[in-house]
């Protein structure tokens, strides 16, 4: 029988990383709440700017941005929008196993896949497994801005304008709700159309001032706001991710510490009823 | 019964309204314009200044943009802004503008000046939406 000793700096130990696990699930709790706020109130202007967009895309324009040319597929993008840290359950090995699996679909097809890897888990894995990454952006932190984002987004941007690429994917998680997040791959470049039957003939919209320029700011803000988007609703899955994980590892360390104080139970009175059987045997002998 | 036409202000914050509305009007970059249902496609880059909702039944609602973008389809109208408030505060609107005046006249660079008379600009037209929002509600 294992010495009572050593099973109760065992639970101990369990029971230090209890604390630690439900301290973190109280902390993504709080945080979640935040996040959640945040992706509510950008979500309206993301959703409108889209439908402008699909709009747009139909438009007959006689100025046809580069932003709407359909090409031959040579090369693609990805944008990955992963999280900065680990300990958020399956949430970041899912995006990348649904985001390898549109890049095998690619990669079939003769074209070569770039990565725009957004928070440090993408960075790491897409490195460590040998994908192209162009661009990473590390430690994106709780409160992501726009101007955070810019940068590498305009990298992607730039390559699709000089034909370096020819599709753009933007890869993140889902909110659904707290309990279930689920991958998402959405094509940003070219535009992709609306289904509107009404807007199927020909029409062109009047431009103020003129269509280079407006159309211009336009795309830019679309895809801006598209991966600001992302990556707040991503804030939110990680913070409702880490917070089951957490959850359920608090509750299988409640359930391991329960498990080991019966084995400890069951030892210390195997000890005592060996000492008292050996007090009486040796009784007996005198 | 005026015809109706469905619009929507969202910022990037927030979504200020939704609804059918007789008439929007809204300042252009190349000057003032009031939608009503049956407009021609249109796209059109904002200045800052004041968005005069005409809702179904007359009611009728002020707010102000910063900039941003409308466009317009015959059947709705949605107004992109970047920054967009309901409530305006005068005395900072006040201040802010006496702060670009000031500042204007003393302007090291020409990028400065370009800033400095885009920040005058939105402190007046902060000022203006705050009048039309009076007028409105005086009616």
């Amino acid at each position: 029988m294992a010495g009572g000793k050593e099973v109760r700096t065992k639970i101990a130990s369990i029971k230090s990383t209890q604390k630690i696990t439900s301290a973190m699930e109280m902390v993504a709790a709080s945080k979640m709440r935040k996040a959640q706020d945040r992706m509510a109130l950008g979500r309206p202007y993301a959703q409108r700017i889209r439908a402008v967009i699909g709009h747009v895309a139909h438009a007959s324009a006689e100025y046809q941005h580069i932003y709407l040319q359909e090409r031959e597929v040579k090369r693609v993008g990805f944008i990955l929008v992963s999280t900065d840290r680990g300990l958020c359950g399956g949430l970041n090995i899912n995006m990348f196993k649904a985001a390898i699996r549109e890049m095998q679909a690619w990669s079939e097809k003769g074209a070569d896949v770039e990565i725009c890897a957004v928070g440090n888990k993408a960075a790491g894995f897409f490195n460590a497994i040998g994908g192209k990454v162009v661009a990473a952006l590390r430690d994106v932190g709780d409160h992501p801005t726009t101007n955070q984002l810019i940068g590498s987004v305009k990298v992607m941007m730039d390559r699709f304008a000089e034909g370096d690429i020819d599709r753009l994917f933007l890869v993140s998680n889902e909110f659904i709700n707290t309990m279930s997040q689920k991958p998402r791959v959405e094509q940003l470049l070219p535009l992709p159309k609306d289904d509107d039957d009404m807007l199927k003939h020909e029409w062109d919209y009047l431009y103020e001032p003129d269509a280079v320029e407006l159309l211009d700011g336009l795309l830019a803000r679309y895809i801006e706001s598209q991966v600001y988007q992302a990556v707040v609703e991503n804030k939110a899955c990680e913070q409702a991710a880490r917070m089951i994980a957490m959850k359920s590892a608090t509750d299988n360390a409640g359930e391991l510490i329960d498990a080991l104080q019966l084995v400890y139970n069951k030892a210390r009175q195997a000890a005592i009823t060996q000492e008292l059987s050996e007090i009486v045997g040796g009784a007996a002998a005198v | 019964m005026a015809m109706t036409v469905h619009c929507d202000v969202v910022s990037a914050e927030q979504s200020l309204f939704s609804g059918l509305v007789e008439m929007v009007i809204v300042s252009g970059i190349e000057g003032e314009l009031g939608i009503s249902y049956g407009h021609a496609q249109l796209l059109t880059a904002l200045k800052p200044g004041p968005v005069r909702i005409i809702k179904k039944g007359g009611e009728e609602e002020v707010l102000f943009v910063s900039g941003g973008y409308a466009e317009v389809q015959p059947n709705m109208v949605t107004i992109l802004a970047d920054v967009a408030e309901r409530e305006i505060d005068e005395e900072a609107a006040q201040k802010a503008r006496e702060e670009a005046a000031h500042a204007l006249h003393k302007a090291p660079s020409e990028i400065d000046y370009a800033r400095i008379s885009a920040q005058l600009a939105e402190a007046e037209a902060r000022l203006r939406t705050l009048q039309a929002i009076r007028k409105a509600a005086g009616k």
